[in-house]
């Protein structure tokens, strides 16, 4: 099995740790990852923001990097999501249709395409898991709060077979950080208010780890942490997955 | 068009889901065997000092009979309306009430306090039984649900009992 | 009305945040509304299928609608209802002021209704001489500090006690200071008793209206519309054409998702279903477009005329909790109104569907399965192809979408990027970039994960 590495742009630029993490995590369970060098973004900034039309380039050069692959992984659901809903192509319309259809958040690939049960991992801290919002409610990751239906949650699945690892019990547990995109800066002070208010859910329940499968989220919640000189960290995911400690 | 006769369901003990709900929802459950025991109750629980007024005609030697002939606007000092349900909801606690229970259709809105009687047997499961019984046929000009004693959360969510109706509303089941 | 209406969402919002004590408080109140509707819908038997068979039955009334809309006046007018249709707000007042001239009424009490907020109405009788009192608390409330209602079930959720006190000293003269909730609305229910007892007409707004019978259903929790509507001589409906539903029937499905929705009850303390006028007065009602029927040939927004006005949308966006409701400048504010809003007036409200992180909360919430979020993600579309944004972000965008669409010049721009990170922090770290006013900048790595995989990634040849 080969598989495409998607790496968002800021996670490229920003988080480079959580990258190898995800690259390192599934050659270790004996995936051919592949990272084509040539890509960029999704497009979701422009798209969010009104600017769909505007996206095709985008669009074009993702299908152009990763239509070879029998699967796409990348370690951002916000991303995937985008991908899976929006990705389009006037010139390949089935490519297009077919690669959202292959295109993986990192937590379902090992949860439900390679059906994992037991990790080499340990990571003995306590962590809160940020939940979001494209994962939960667009990816299904996890189930929503708001339906009445039987409760699961992938990332727990997989943090549970983690050494050493205690999980925080928030008071909400799926409200959205405020990140949100351009929202982050257009609504700065109700996108901080928002930070804030999740970062105290996690801290005043004794994580010391924020953990997310959206990095996007956890830059944002990491700004607020960040500015108050606070003690408690964020992680992606992958690294907690690819740890040992 | 969905098919909604799915949602009908039938609780094994509708008295019981009726008390249940109707006191979590801030009304009172009084059971009464017969109109000897229901005037005994209504004496207990009201004050007939002040004016109590009924549609029920055995109920007229302990209270004034509501009539067509007064103004709606006269029954403003009524300190206890005491009227007749057909028909209970176990899932909500509410009773319906046609005008021609009500007597005036202001009268359980304008009293203090409201007592409706209820025949245990009159008590449906759900929202969707309710509707079945009503029917669609042409026999009131109003009617409504009314669950339990008037209230309001406007100010800071603190739940205040009494805001424009009754201050409280006992639901007496008549075994 | 007390609005500053040259402001943003973002600038009002930013206003209400201010007081950062109220902005956590309005957070937690309205948050566990959320969790009481939590509550009943888990109680409920068959709570998603319910959802799904009001969604179903509002479809079918979107698709049919003048169908329904002809029955139900057909009944009416049997039912001895006298029946007008407004095309604007202007014909609507106009309507209800004819009504009241006629029997020469200079006062009139009115209960909830978000329409006739829309509408403007107040203000429309007052300039003629009469005079209308609102008599919800929660939105007498409003009325008296001269300010629209911030939610649609919750008028004035956005007000503490003491505010509210302060304004009942002025008012009703009940002692200052005294800020205890059951005593506030007691004197409320005092002054309100003789408002209901003097005034010679009453308008309501309708929950839901029966076409298969021509009865119309109010829901209330305080009595106030039934007080008013019994007590008048003259007794006015004035409702959307969306508040159709097929058969009486389907009342079972809208009354149990209503109030469970709305605020965690298992149903509003009053359902009332009018149907003809008491023997010897009038009962009127009239039906209001104002833009509905646009919204109907809008394939990608017509669902929103599904609502039922619950408000659950608004107690679960985190957005609202954190804003406040008048933060959104429109009678319907939250999710729904920043959906609602750009059909009414897209310049204006270009902002509202930007005043969202599209979380999704609000569509599993909503009782009538509404995809606010998908909507909001399709207006932005809209308005930015309409022109509606602003200058600078288009050229931003622009720029962005060049870089981000061109391999070359993303790497360029990002080695520039990160360089400006870690060695001139000032030119990013600075308080014009809204970023960084209370958040720090995510620290520069030294290298790309695309650097890292050039040196690192390809060692075992898997390129």
């Amino acid at each position: 099995m080969t598989v495409g590495l998607f790496i968002p742009c800021y996670v490229n630029q920003f988080y480079p740790g959580a990258a190898i993490a995800t690259l390192e995590l599934l050659q270790k369970l004996g995936i051919k990852v592949v990272y084509p060098s040539r890509q960029t973004c999704c497009g979701q900034p422009m798209a969010n923001s009104g600017f769909e039309h505007l996206t095709q380039g985008c669009d074009d050069l993702f299908i152009e990097n990763f239509a070879e692959f029998e699967y796409v992984v990348s370690p951002s659901a916000s991303c995937v999501l985008h991908i899976k809903d929006h990705l389009h192509s006037q010139k390949d319309h089935l490519a297009a249709e077919s690669l959202r259809g292959k295109v993986y958040e990192l937590i379902e690939f090992l949860t439900d395409v390679l059906k994992i049960e037991k990790l080499d991992a340990s990571f003995p801290y306590k962590v809160g898991i940020h939940q979001s919002c494209h994962g939960l409610r667009g990816l299904h990751l996890a189930q929503m709060s708001e339906l009445v239906a039987p409760g699961f949650s992938k990332p727990k699945q997989l943090l549970d077979m983690v050494q050493g690892l205690e999980l925080v019990k928030l008071d909400r547990q799926d409200d959205c950080c405020g990140f949100g995109g351009v929202f982050c800066v257009a609504e700065e002070a109700v996108s901080v208010k928002m930070g804030k208010d999740r970062v105290s859910d996690h801290t005043k329940n004794g994580a010391e780890y924020i953990t997310s499968a959206d990095l996007s989220c956890l830059m944002h919640l990491e700004g607020i942490l960040h500015r108050s000189k606070s003690k408690v960290k964020i992680i992606h995911i992958a690294e907690i997955l690819n740890a040992n400690l | 068009m969905p098919d909604i006769t799915k949602f009908k369901v039938q609780y094994d003990d509708i008295l019981k889901q009726y008390v249940d709900t109707f006191t979590e929802i801030s009304g009172t459950v009084r059971i009464a065997d017969d109109v000897a025991g229901l005037k005994a109750l209504l004496k207990a629980d009201f004050d007939f000092t002040k004016r109590v007024v009924t549609t029920l005609p055995e109920l007229q030697d302990i209270a004034e009979l509501v009539s067509k002939e007064q103004t709606a606007h006269s029954y403003d000092n009524v300190e206890v309306a005491v009227i007749q349900s057909g028909l209970a909801v176990a899932e909500n606690g509410a009773v319906w009430l046609t005008e021609q229970d009500m007597g005036h259709r202001v009268i359980p809105y304008i009293c203090q306090h409201l007592a409706v009687l209820v025949k245990a047997e009159d008590i449906v499961s759900t929202l969707h039984n309710a509707y079945e019984k009503i029917g669609v046929e042409d026999s009131y000009g109003f009617a409504g649900f009314i669950g339990g004693p008037s209230k309001t959360a406007d100010i800071e969510q603190a739940l205040v009992l009494g805001a424009h109706g009754p201050l409280t509303m006992t639901v007496i089941i008549m075994k | 009305m007390r609005i500053d209406t040259t402001k943003e969402h973002s600038e009002l919002a930013e206003d209400f945040i201010k007081d950062d004590e109220k902005a956590s408080w309005h957070d937690g109140a309205l948050w566990w509304i959320r969790q009481k509707r939590d509550i009943q819908a888990n109680k409920t038997p068959q709570w998603e299928e319910l959802r799904q068979a009001a969604s179903d039955i509002k479809s079918n009334v979107i698709s049919n609608l003048q169908q329904y809309l002809i029955q139900f006046e057909e009944n009416l007018t049997k039912n001895g209802v006298k029946v007008y249709w407004a095309d604007s707000a202007e014909e609507h007042n106009e309507i209800v002021y004819s009504i009241l001239k006629a029997k020469e009424i200079d006062k009139m009490v009115k209960s909830k209704s978000m329409l006739t907020e829309e509408l403007n109405l107040n203000e429309y009788l007052q300039e003629r001489g009469i005079e209308v009192i609102n008599s919800d608390l929660g939105e007498y409330i409003q009325q008296i500090d001269n300010e629209p209602p911030s939610h649609v079930v919750l008028p004035c959720i956005h007000k503490r006690k003491e505010e509210i006190a302060e304004l009942f000293h002025t008012h009703l003269g009940t002692e200052k200071g005294m800020s205890d909730p059951t005593l506030l609305t007691r004197a409320a229910r005092k002054h309100l008793r003789n408002v209901f007892h003097s005034r010679r007409a009453n308008l309501t707004g309708v929950n839901f209206a029966v076409a298969e019978t021509g009865e119309y259903v109010v829901c209330t929790n305080e009595g106030n519309a039934d007080m008013g509507a019994h007590l008048a001589e003259v007794q006015i409906a004035s409702m959307g054409l969306e508040k159709i539903i097929p058969e009486k029937k389907h009342l079972g499905i809208f009354l149990r998702l209503l109030a469970r929705s709305a605020t965690g009850q298992p149903i509003t303390i009053y359902s009332s279903h009018h149907k003809k006028p008491r023997p010897g007065h009038e009962m009127h009602l009239i039906l209001v477009d104002c833009g509905r029927s646009r919204l109907l040939g809008l394939k990608d927004f017509r669902d929103s005329l599904k609502c039922i006005k619950c408000g659950a949308c608004m107690n679960t966006c985190p957005v609202y909790r954190k804003s406040g409701g008048l933060s959104y400048h429109n009678t319907i504010t939250g999710p729904i109104g920043a959906i609602l809003a750009p059909n009414l007036d897209m310049k204006r409200q270009a902002d509202l569907p930007f005043a969202s992180t599209l979380c999704g909360s609000c569509s599993n919430v909503c009782p009538v399965k509404i995809d606010i979020h998908v909507q909001l993600y399709k207006w932005r579309q809209e308005i930015v192809k309409s022109g509606y944004v602003s200058n600078s972000k288009s050229v931003s965008m622009k720029a962005m979408t060049l870089t981000l669409s061109s391999p070359a010049l993303y790497k360029a721009t990002g080695k520039t990027g990160r360089w400006l990170l870690k060695h001139a922090p000032f030119a990013v770290n600075n308080k014009f970039n809204p970023w960084y006013k209370q958040r720090e900048m995510p620290y520069g790595p030294k290298e790309s994960f695309g650097e890292w995989y050039e040196k690192n990634g390809k060692k075992d040849g898997k390129e």
